[in-house]
C-alpha cells in the first residue's frame, strides 16, 4: 500500500530540498551558483527555522564545500550538497577523492553550460564531464524525478560507498514549478535507515584514512570501485522497487517509451526526454511508429540493459544535449560501445541537440526522425539546429 | 634547566620516516602527546604526511585523515562539525599542515574556516619551503634564501601569516619552536581549551633543504629565536599581543652560518638582513605597547 503524502506546486529545485530534508542529512557544506541557488537558499531556511536539523556549512568555494562533504562522510555523517557547472568543475580534483574515499556523499548538480564563455543554459556538459571521476550518476526529467532521485540515491549510494550524482538541467526543471507529490517523513524513514558505516573516523577506533599505498594495495582499491559500480545496476532496481511500493512511482534505470511495435528509437537523457515524449504521442497519431529509450543511469552506465532494450531495432537516434570537443556527444560514444558486437548492430545517428540551451521543440524532433529514419549514419556525432 | 612538562604517552612512534634530526619529528611527538587521545588530525600532502608512514602502518596514535594539499581547513572543517552532529563536540580536531599547504594553496580556505571561526587547531610546520617536492620556495620562504626555484636567493620576503591571521581576530595565534618545548606544550595546552580557531606555527629547520649539518635543527631553531627571526609570541583575539622570549641575544650573521641556502650572501645583504629583523623587532614592540585594549565584542 501507498503511503500518504503532501502535493505541494514546487519548483524543480525546491523538490530537490525537500528531498534532501527528508533525508535527513547531518552535515551540509554548501556554496551558491546560478542555477542552484534556490536549493540552497531553501535547506538554509529549513535549517534556520529548526526544520532541518543539520550542521550547515558555508566555505568559502565549492572546492572546499567538497572537502567537508568528505571529512563529514568519512566521520560518519550523511552528507548533502548542491552545485552547478563552475562550481562542479572546481571540484573536480575532489570528486576523485570522494569516490576513491568510498563516502556516500550525495550531490545534486544543476547541469548548465560551461565557461568560457559564461551561460547560463541547460547543458549537461559539466557533469559529463565528470564521468571518470568514480561516481554514480543519474538524470532526471521533472521536479517530481529530482525529489524522488535525491532520496532514491541515499539508498543507492550508501548500499555500496559511492558517491552519487543527481542531475536536472538548469530552468527546464530547475525552474519548472510543478505539483509535486512530496513523501511524508515516515514513509522516506521506512525506506532510509540511519547511515551507520562500518569504518569511521572517531577517537575510539583509531581507523585512519588517506595513507599513500603500494602498487597492489592502490590496485586492489580501483578493484573495489569497479565492484561496487557493478553492484549499482542491481541495487538500483531493487531500491527502484520498494519506492514505487512505497510511493507508487515507477523508475528505472532506462525507461522505455512506446516502445512496442517500432523500428525507430530515439535515446535521450534529462528534460529533452518530456519533449520526445509529446513528439512521439504526435508522430504514432500520424501513424509513424517511434520509441523513447531514457537513460537515467548513466555511470555506471546499464550497457547490457541497453543491448536488451535494443534488441531487434534497427535504427536508433541518440540526443545529446551536452559537447566533448574531438568527440562530438558523450552518449553519443557510450551507446556506440554498448551496441558494439551485438549479433544484429542497429543503425545509430548521434545527434548533437540543444547544445548550448538551444530549445528542442517536438515539431524538430519529427524532422530529424523524418530525415534520419532512412538515412546511412555517419560514424561522427552530427550537429542540429 | 627545566624539563619539558609533558608525558609521552605513546601518540608518536619510533619507526617513523622523518629525516634523521629532523625536529619536525620532536615537534609532533610533543604537540600529540600533549593532545592526547581524544583527537583526530588532518594532515595534507606534505613532510607530516611522509612522517605518519605508509599504510598499513601509522606513526601517530589518533585517528588521522589525509586530504588534499589545498584542503586541510576545510576538510577539518568537516570533520568537526559531523562529530558536532555525533554529538561529540569535545573531540580536537588538529591540523598538522606545511607553509606551502598553509601559506599558498590552502590559504583561501584557511581563510574561510578562520572567518567562520571553526572550533579547530591548526599547525603549521614552517620549514619555509616546499620540502615534499625536493625543496622549492613557498610564500613562507624568507629573502635570499636560495631553494629549488629560486637558484639565486628568493627576490621577496617571507609572508607574514601571523599579523595575516590576526586580522582575522582569530581568537588564538602563536609561534613556537622545537627548541622551546616548554613554551610548545604550554601553547598547545592553553590552545586546546580555546573554543574557535587556534593556529600555532612551528619553525621547523629544514636538514636537507635548508643545508644543515644532521645535528644543527634545535640549534638552528634556537638561532632563529634568540636573534629575532623567529620571535616567539602570542596573540588572542587578534589584538592582545604577549611575547614569550623578551630579548635578542644572537645576531642575524649567527643565524645564517651554517645554513647553506645562504652561503651566498654578501655581508652588505647579512647587514640588510639584520636590519629588516631589528625593524619587524620594533614593530612587534610597538604592538605590545598597543595591546592592552578593552575587550571588543568578538565572533558569537
Ligand atoms: C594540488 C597539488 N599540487 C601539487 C602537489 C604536490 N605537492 C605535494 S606536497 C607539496 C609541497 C608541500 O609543501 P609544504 O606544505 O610546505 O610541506 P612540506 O613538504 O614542506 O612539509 C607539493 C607542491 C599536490 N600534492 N597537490
Ligand atoms: S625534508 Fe626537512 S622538514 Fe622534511 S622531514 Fe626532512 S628534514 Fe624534516
Ligand atoms: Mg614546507
Amino acid at each position: 500500500m501507498t503511503q500518504p503524502s503532501n502535493r505541494m506546486l514546487l519548483s524543480g529545485n525546491h523538490a530537490v530540498a525537500w528531498g534532501a530534508r527528508l533525508a535527513r542529512p547531518d552535515v551540509i557544506p554548501v556554496y551558491p551558483i546560478t542555477p542552484q541557488t534556490p536549493i540552497l537558499e531553501k535547506i538554509t531556511d529549513f535549517q534556520a527555522s529548526g526544520e532541518l536539523d543539520a550542521e550547515l556549512l558555508t566555505p568559502e568555494s565549492e572546492h572546499s564545500a567538497m572537502s567537508a562533504c568528505i571529512s563529514a562522510s568519512l566521520t560518519g555523517a550523511r552528507v548533502f550538497t548542491a552545485t552547478s557547472s563552475q562550481g562542479l568543475l572546481l571540484m573536480h580534483e575532489l570528486l576523485h577523492w570522494a569516490a576513491g574515499a568510498s563516502t556516500p556523499i550525495v550531490m545534486f548538480n544543476v547541469n548548465r553550460t560551461v565557461a568560457s564563455p559564461w551561460g547560463f543554459w541547460p547543458d549537461q556538459t559539466d557533469s559529463l564531464a565528470q564521468r571518470d571521476t568514480g561516481w554514480i550518476q543519474l538524470y532526471c526529467e521533472s521536479p517530481q524525478e529530482s525529489i524522488d532521485t535525491t532520496i532514491l540515491a541515499y539508498r543507492i549510494a550508501e548500499s555500496v560507498s559511492l558517491p552519487t550524482m543527481v542531475n536536472h538541467e538548469a530552468f527546464y526543471v530547475s525552474h519548472a514549478m510543478e505539483p509535486i507529490e512530496v513523501p511524508s517523513q515516515e514513509a522516506v524513514d521506512s525506506f532510509l535507515p540511519p547511515y551507520n558505516p562500518k569504518h569511521l573516523l572517531d577517537p575510539g577506533k583509531v581507523e585512519s584514512f588517506g595513507y599513500v599505498l603500494d602498487q597492489n594495495t592502490h590496485y586492489q582499491s580501483r578493484r573495489n570501485m569497479d565492484d561496487a559500480m557493478q553492484q549499482v545496476y542491481a541495487i538500483t532496481e531493487q531500491a527502484n522497487k520498494e519506492w514505487k511500493e512505497l510511493t507508487g512511482r515507477d523508475y528505472g534505470i532506462i525507461e522505455g517509451y512506446r516502445m512496442d511495435d517500432t523500428k525507430v528509437v530515439i535515446v535521450t537523457m534529462g528534460s529533452m526526454c518530456g519533449t520526445v515524449k509529446v513528439a512521439i504521442d504526435e508522430m504514432r497519431d500520424q501513424g509513424v511508429s517511434v520509441g523513447l529509450l531514457k537513460v537515467r543511469l548513466f555511470r555506471p552506465f546499464p550497457y547490457q540493459q541497453i543491448r536488451d532494450a535494443l534488441e531487434d531495432i534497427p535504427c536508433i537516434i541518440s540526443m545529446d544535449r551536452n559537447f566533448s570537443p574531438g568527440l562530438g556527444g558523450v552518449l553519443h560514444q557510450e551507446l556506440k560501445a554498448a551496441l558494439f558486437g551485438m549479433q544484429n548492430t542497429p543503425k545509430l545517428h548521434g545527434l548533437l541537440t540543444g547544445v548550448s540551451g538551444l530549445n528542442v521543440t517536438p515539431e524538430k524532433i519529427k524532422e530529424w526522425v523524418a530525415a534520419y529514419s532512412n538515412a546511412e549514419p555517419v560514424v561522427q556525432s552530427v550537429w542540429t539546429e | 634547566m627545566s624539563f619539558p612538562e609533558y608525558q609521552d604517552d605513546g601518540f608518536f612512534t619510533s619507526g617513523h620516516v622523518a629525516c634523521a634530526g629532523c625536529s619536525e619529528a620532536l615537534a609532533l611527538r610533543v604537540i600529540l602527546n600533549t593532545i592526547g587521545s581524544n583527537a583526530i588530525a588532518v594532515v595534507p600532502p606534505s613532510c607530516g604526511a611522509v612522517i605518519c608512514g605508509m599504510h598499513p602502518h601509522s606513526a601517530m596514535g589518533i585517528p588521522v585523515c589525509q586530504t588534499t594539499l589545498e584542503s586541510t581547513a576545510a576538510t577539518a572543517s568537516g570533520v568537526k562539525r559531523a562529530l558536532n552532529a555525533r554529538g561529540k563536540e569535545d573531540t580536537t580536531v588538529i591540523c598538522l599542515a606545511g607553509d606551502g599547504g598553509t601559506y599558498d594553496i590552502g590559504f583561501q580556505a584557511l581563510s574561510s574556516a578562520v572567518e567562520r571561526n571553526e572550533d579547530l587547531l591548526y599547525i603549521c610546520f614552517d620549514n619555509e619551503g616546499y620540502m615534499n617536492t625536493g625543496g622549492q620556495k613557498s610564500s613562507s620562504t624568507p629573502l635570499m634564501a636560495v631553494t629549488g626555484s629560486t637558484p639565486q636567493g628568493k627576490s621577496s620576503r617571507k609572508k607574514n601569516m601571523i599579523e595575516i591571521l590576526a586580522a582575522h581576530d582569530i581568537p588564538y595565534v602563536a609561534t613556537t619552536s622545537p627548541s622551546n618545548i616548554n613554551d610548545m606544550v604550554a601553547k598547545v595546552n592553553k590552545a586546546k581549551e580555546i573554543r574557535g580557531f587556534k593556529f600555532i606555527s612551528v619553525l621547523i629547520p629544514c636538514i636537507a633543504g635548508w643545508g644543515l649539518s644532521d645535528d644543527a635543527g634545535i640549534r638552528l631553531a634556537r638561532l632563529a629565536v634568540e636573534s629575532g627571526v623567529w620571535p616567539l609570541y602570542e596573540i588572542e583575539d587578534g589584538h592582545r599581543y604577549r611575547l614569550n622570549h623578551a630579548s635578542k641575544t644572537a645576531t642575524v650573521a649567527e643565524y645564517l652560518k651554517g645554513q647553506r641556502r645562504y652561503r651566498h650572501v654578501s655581508p652588505e645583504q647579512v647587514e640588510q638582513m639584520q636590519a629588516n629583523v631589528d625593524d619587524d623587532w620594533n614593530r612587534l614592540q610597538q604592538k605590545l605597547v598597543t595591546s592592552e585594549q578593552p575587550i571588543r565584542m568578538q565572533n558569537l
